[in-house]
């Protein structure tokens, strides 16, 4: 497989305190990465920092050989790296359907993802094209996220905590879209709190602990246990 | 009879004192950013629009097809080399700097055009007018107004029927989150820092065919401006217009009563509408 994306010893500072340790994190093309991790576990701060949000203080991220690091967010969606943050973080002022329009904004040229193929992926979203997009359901806000992110035809999607505060049912409806995504060719890193669904759309997982990958490796090579100690952060003596 | 006419002058007044608030509404609507030096930079673009009339020989209302273009850029500009530098989540530093441009244009029209009155000299039709049965109407005034409404309705479907109105709200809306989106803040700022001195370009040309003007007259038109911006509803343009329409309106009746009270008429409206609605006629609801 390919390498599309590599992050290498990347350390991050939010003012004097150090949000991650020199991370390293290699996304195939094709594939599914999951990180996952305890709150303040440094996840967050990892997809900021690749997207350019956060300033990274060493280390690097480059996208099909092209170096990416400390260029600034706009210029990373541009290169084909798209985030759904955390929290939607939907346009208030935009209907949904301009909440969709708006991830288009930087794009040129044409693409596999079009407003047409967001709607009939989410049906939810053409009918509720009109209503301001925070006016939606938690889960429906999440598609217009997940819509708005893949309408600058991404090559790589990270989508941080797409299940934080929805229903089981709502979760299980929006990683249904997860194979087409994929077979759209867009490759995908998901940060999820939810360790049962993370093994069952990843390719490779990776913990995360205080800054660092503490543990890494396919679902089904990770026992229970491992991923248990690396996750609450125990040791053995 | 006297009261129609009254209150028509009085709306027809309210549009010039749109004309001077929509710039203000618009780039406060979009950074957050009171721009102290407003009014000082519409009597910048009356110097300029003074200046290529005087110059090339053109009608007023034809150099202000050459000064808009340049007042666009010299937004472009200072949003870009300064603004930009300083907006951030204080917002002390940009009402500083806007407070300081206020000055350096105050002190430099003066050095440049001399404390003189000037007036932009537009012909017949400043004397013009249409009698309309009820109230006769100064064919200034009346475009004046129709301006007012001209630049509103535009500016509203510039941000509602647009993409780039779609990354003005975005970006006003959360500016982190519309870099993800490929937006630049700071470009979409100097857009729309410019197209508020287009807008008070035209304020410009009916403020000056309409009455003289001097470099110290900016900060009044500030007041109005700002006032206008408050009662419509901080960041709403149509609210901006009917902000304008109350003040000219108070001034109007006040004046009827007694000419020294319309000044003070304007501004008791303002305290007026802000007891009543803190939050102003149309307030954004997001805001």
């Amino acid at each position: 497989m390919t390498a599309l994306l590599r992050i290498s010893g990347l350390t991050a500072h939010y003012g004097d305190f150090q949000a991650l340790f020199g991370v390293d994190l290699t996304l195939n093309e094709g594939e599914t990465v999951a990180i996952i991790g305890a709150n303040g576990a440094g996840k967050t701060t990892l997809m900021r920092a690749i997207t350019g949000v956060a300033k990274v203080t060493a280390g690097s991220v480059s996208l099909a050989d092209e170096n990416l690091t400390r260029l600034p967010a706009p210029q990373i969606l541009t290169r084909g790296i798209a985030m759904v943050p955390e929290g939607r973080k939907l346009f208030p002022s935009l209907t949904v359907e301009e909440n969709l329009l708006i991830g288009a904004h930087a794009r040129s040229g044409n693409g596999y993802w079009t407003l047409d193929r967001v709607q009939a992926m989410f049906p939810i979203l053409r009918e509720r094209r009109q209503s301001p997009g925070t006016a939606l359901s938690g889960g429906q806000q999440q598609m217009v996220a997940i819509g708005r992110a893949l309408m600058s035809n991404p090559r790589v999607l990270l989508c941080d905590e797409l299940s934080l505060g929805l229903a089981p049912v709502v979760i299980k409806e929006i990683y249904a879209a997860f194979p087409q995504i994929k077979a759209s060719g867009t490759s995908i890193i998901v940060v999820e709190q939810d360790i049962g669904q993370a093994l069952r759309v990843a390719d490779h997982v990776h913990c995360m602990m205080e800054g660092r990958i503490t543990l890494s490796g396919r679902p089904a090579d990770l026992s229970r246990d491992a991923i248990h100690d690396a996750y609450f952060g125990v040791t053995h003596a | 009879m006297i009261l129609v006419d009254t209150l028509a002058q009085g709306l027809l007044l309210g549009g010039l004192y749109a004309l001077f608030a929509a710039g203000l509404s618009l780039v406060f609507g979009i950074m957050r950013l009171v721009n102290l030096a407003h009014g000082d930079l519409i009597i910048l673009g009356a110097y300029l629009i003074l200046t290529i009339s005087t110059v090339t020989g053109l009608h007023p209302f034809l150099a202000v097809l050459l000064a808009a273009p340049l007042m666009f850029g010299l937004g472009w500009l200072l949003q870009t080399h300064i603004l930009n530098r300083v907006l951030g989540t204080d917002i002390l530093p940009p009402l500083l700097v806007t407070f300081g441009l206020s000055v350096v244009i105050q002190n430099g029209l003066l050095a440049g055009f001399t404390a003189d009155s000037q007036k932009l000299t537009a012909g017949p039709i400043e004397a013009a007018s249409v009698n309309l049965g009820v109230v006769t109407l100064g064919v200034m005034p009346v475009l004046t107004f129709a301006s007012a409404v001209a630049v509103v309705f535009a500016l509203n479907q510039l941000f509602y029927r647009t993409a780039l109105g779609r990354a003005f709200r975005a970006t006003s809306d959360d500016a982190v989150t519309a870099q993800l989106m490929g937006i630049r803040p700071q470009s979409i700022f100097a857009i729309a820092t410019g197209l508020a001195l287009v807008v008070a370009t035209i304020a410009a040309l009916f403020l000056g065919t309409r009455a003289n003007f001097d470099p110290s007259i900016g900060p009044a038109r500030l007041l109005y401006a700002f006032e206008a911006v408050i009662i419509g509803g901080l960041g709403s343009l149509w609210g901006t217009l009917a902000g304008g329409i109350v003040i000219g309106m108070a001034q109007a009746l006040g004046a009827s009563v007694n000419p020294e009270w319309q000044i003070l008429s304007g501004h008791i409206a303002f305290v007026l509408v802000l007891l009543i609605r803190p939050r102003g006629l149309f307030p954004r609801a997001n805001d």
